[in-house]
């Protein structure tokens, strides 16, 4: 057995049944071992396809994602995807094939300094330098990818390492004296966070990317206190959409009540959330008033920027039990009134008085599916609606780029999901600009006929470039215009075997929709929409969060809360 | 006010004396360095060697900042893999030491008895003797190999080279490459 085969086997004793990669020169060896080995392999177009899908894959199963390639270039077109991952704490196995030993540092063909390049956008990386080394090097990758804040992990392999005789051991025991991450609460800690929140008068809960491995945990504690649920991008699907105690989505794009509630409340906490500044807007004007209890399993996060009062550090499957069983129901029936009267008074609305705008089909969308599939998308102003219109009721099943907002994430995001959720309908939500960074990818849906419906919002702009400059650039447009060589993307679609349709209408769109849903096979939708929607509220970057432009909503409102009509 | 801002107003910037101690491994110091660089700290001096723990290196660093800044850097380097503990000394009693040699320039004979009588006071010794020159070896706190430098200017300092300050808690509970107590 050779090195390659050995990297083979030790995937596959973790468990690993899908790859998504790239072949080249440099990690052939990995590929001719693929000959023989019962992993499959899934051959994406681009390598930082296979980065997202392989990331998708985790975020949807919670399994980790793995992804191939070669050395040099197919390695640095990892680097996108890796930092997509290492954002979103997404637990990613990068194995990519490097130069032979003698030739390292000596500027040889498709070498690339890749443990350099990518070592501040992965929780740990490795260049093997011993065959021997291999199990013990994918052992230690899979339980620092998998366990604490979970990340992407890069192995980089010259070829002569990946060809030499293996003689070691696959039964190795992880000895990390750098790596504990502490699981479980501190009881002290645990008791403080339960005495602020008994005593809160208008608490809030705010969950995080965490919770999508803790839903129960999230639902019990909401439950037991009656607790008003906010959920971040990331928290899509943590806790149902659809339930009374959910208030939406925080932050720039958040909701009226989600953001409202932020500025009113006494107490917040924070679950499995790392408080980004599209989150918090100006940190000075955050939560004003609120206690802050901080639980998070990443000690760093805690503190970075909002001042935790409260810090537990912990994993939210210990930590949010013991809390709950300290806590009861609370009397929030004054803060509830009150939540209630915003939710009535600023519900999504949007004008259909127009020609098709993108919120409706995402709207139609998401009534065609009740929310029960799952949900990619791309970045931008239709992932923003989407949030808000389309979010998923299950954890794991809404999959977006947040930290690094990366667009291209989308559609190989849907390929992982896919791969990671076989028999489910996969959505993938997308513009006409983002669409185009890995248009690639609709070949290898078509090869696994993915049930993947693509619905494009094609408004032939960067949409949310485009709102920038109206609002904050003087209206100065400024290279966002792609309508006049867009391509025709339901021939685009044909092109590659994929059944396409360009909509103009929303009776089209009405009939249309459920089709697509049913086919189970790849659909590609392409949405002409109203050029110049814009996404409300809207909190301008640097602001604070009761600074928040409501838009299109009634022009009667209060406290330095601006009114603007389109 | 936040609770941020007013956390920030009481804070003041001052030296901190970081022991970081680390696995040997490849780049180990890449990592630390990088992660210096990305979050915008300046490393006022570092030194690294063997630590008594085979396998394990120590690094002391001494990091200008804010205490709350310093409590994050702390926490980010302790998020590196091979980094298995992180003290930050000026939290604490602790004693430091740092090594320089100073070659100085001897013009005249009364000049090198006048050297010599300055080297005795400050505990220094000669290591090197030249017709021109005199190398000096100092050991000391920060204060005291500053206080040399001052001492030779006049005289005319040709080089001088310090190794970065060194660093250790002063009580026999806490051992800087202690793991049990590592939070994370």
């Amino acid at each position: 057995m050779n090195g390659a085969a050995a990297l083979l086997k030790a995937l596959e004793r973790h468990g690993v049944t899908t790859v998504f990669g790239h072949p080249g020169g440099a990690i052939m060896p990995v590929y001719d071992a693929l000959y023989d080995s019962p992993i499959r392999h899934v051959l994406v177009r681009h390598e930082q396809a296979g980065a997202h899908a392989a990331d998708a894959y985790y975020r949807a199963s919670g399994r980790v994602g793995v992804c191939f390639a070669t050395s040099g270039p197919g390695a640095t077109n990892l680097v996108t995807g890796l930092a997509t991952a290492h954002m979103d704490s997404s637990a990613l196995i990068a194995v990519t094939g490097n130069v032979p030993s003698a030739l390292i540092g000596t500027d040889a063909f498709q070498e690339a300094d890749v443990t350099g390049i990518t070592l501040p956008i992965t929780k740990h990386n490795y260049l093997v330098q011993h065959v021997d080394d291999i199990p013990m090097v994918v052992t230690e990758a899979f339980h620092i990818a998998s366990t604490g804040r979970p990340g992407p992990v890069l192995i980089d392999i010259p070829k002569d390492v990946q060809q030499a005789e293996f003689t070691g051991t696959f039964d190795v025991e992880v000895d990390l004296p750098g790596y504990r991450p502490t699981l479980i609460g501190n009881a002290r800690q645990i008791k403080r966070a339960a005495n602020a929140i008994r005593d809160a008068q208008r608490p809030v809960m705010m969950v995080g990317g965490g919770g999508q491995s803790s839903p129960e945990a999230v639902m019990r504690f909401a439950e037991v206190t009656g607790i008003p649920v906010i959920t971040t991008l990331m928290g899509i699907g943590a806790y149902p959409a659809g339930a009374d105690q959910a208030l939406g989505m925080p932050g720039m794009h958040g909701t009226v009540t989600a953001n409202r509630a932020i500025t009113h409340c006494d107490l917040i906490v924070g679950a499995g959330l790392r408080f980004d500044d599209r989150v918090t807007g100006k940190l000075s004007r955050f939560a004003p008033n609120a206690t802050i209890v901080h639980i998070d399993v990443a000690p760093a996060e805690i503190s970075k920027l909002v001042k935790a009062h409260v810090p537990v550090v912990g994993d939210l499957r210990d930590v949010l039990p013991r809390l709950t069983e300290q806590l009861g129901p609370l009397a929030l029936d004054d803060w509830w009134a009150q939540l209630k009267e915003w939710k009535a008074r600023y519900p999504e609305r949007f004008k259909t008085d127009k020609p098709l705008v993108s919120q409706e089909v995402i709207q139609m969308l998401e009534r065609a599916t009740g929310g029960d599939c799952v949900v990619t998308t791309e970045v931008g102003q239709h992932q923003m609606f989407a949030a808000r219109l389309f979010p998923t009721s299950k954890p794991r099943t809404w999959i977006s780029s947040g930290g690094l907002g990366t667009m291209g994430f989308g559609l190989p995001a849907a390929i992982g999901a896919a791969f990671a959720r076989p028999g489910e309908t996969v959505v993938c939500v997308a513009g006409d600009g983002s669409i185009q960074m890995n248009i690639q990818e609709l070949a290898t849906i078509y090869k696994h006929q993915l049930p993947i419906v693509i619905a494009i919002t094609n408004n032939g702009m960067l949409g949310m470039v485009r709102q920038w400059q109206e609002m904050f650039h003087a209206q100065r447009y400024s290279e966002v215009f792609l309508a006049d060589s867009n391509p025709d993307f339901a021939k685009l679609a044909e092109a590659y075997g994929i059944e396409g349709h360009n909509v103009f209408d929303r009776e089209t769109a009405a009939r249309i929709i459920p089709e697509a849903l049913a086919a189970k096979k790849p659909v590609l939708l392409n949405f002409v929409v109203y050029e110049s929607e814009k996404v409300f509220p809207m909190i301008p970057a640097g602001a604070g969060v009761d600074e928040m432009i409501i838009g299109d909503q009634e022009p009667d409102e209060p406290e330095g809360e601006k009114a603007v009509t389109r | 006010m936040s609770a941020t801002q007013a956390a920030q107003v009481l804070d003041v910037a001052r030296n901190h004396v970081l022991s970081v101690t680390v696995r040997d491994r490849p780049g180990v110091l890449v990592r630390i360095a990088a992660l210096f660089a990305r979050r915008g700290f300046n490393i006022e001096s570092l030194s690294v060697a063997q630590s008594e723990t085979p396998g394990m290196s120590r690094t002391t660093f001494v990091v200008f900042g804010e205490d709350a800044a310093i409590e994050q850097l702390q926490k980010q380097l302790q998020k590196l893999i091979d980094v298995v503990k992180v003290i930050d000394h000026s939290e604490g009693p602790y004693v430091e030491r740092e090594l320089m040699l100073i070659k100085v320039a001897v013009r005249t004979p009364e000049d090198r008895v006048e050297l010599r009588q300055i080297a005795q006071d400050f505990r220094a010794r000669i290591i090197d003797v030249d017709r021109h020159a005199l190398v000096f070896e100092v050991t000391g706190d920060e204060g005291k190999t500053d206080a040399f430098i001052e001492q030779m200017r006049s005289f005319g300092i040709l080089e001088l080279i310090r190794t970065g300050r060194v660093a250790l808690p002063r009580s026999a509970g806490q051992r800087a490459t202690d793991t049990a107590t590592r939070a994370a």
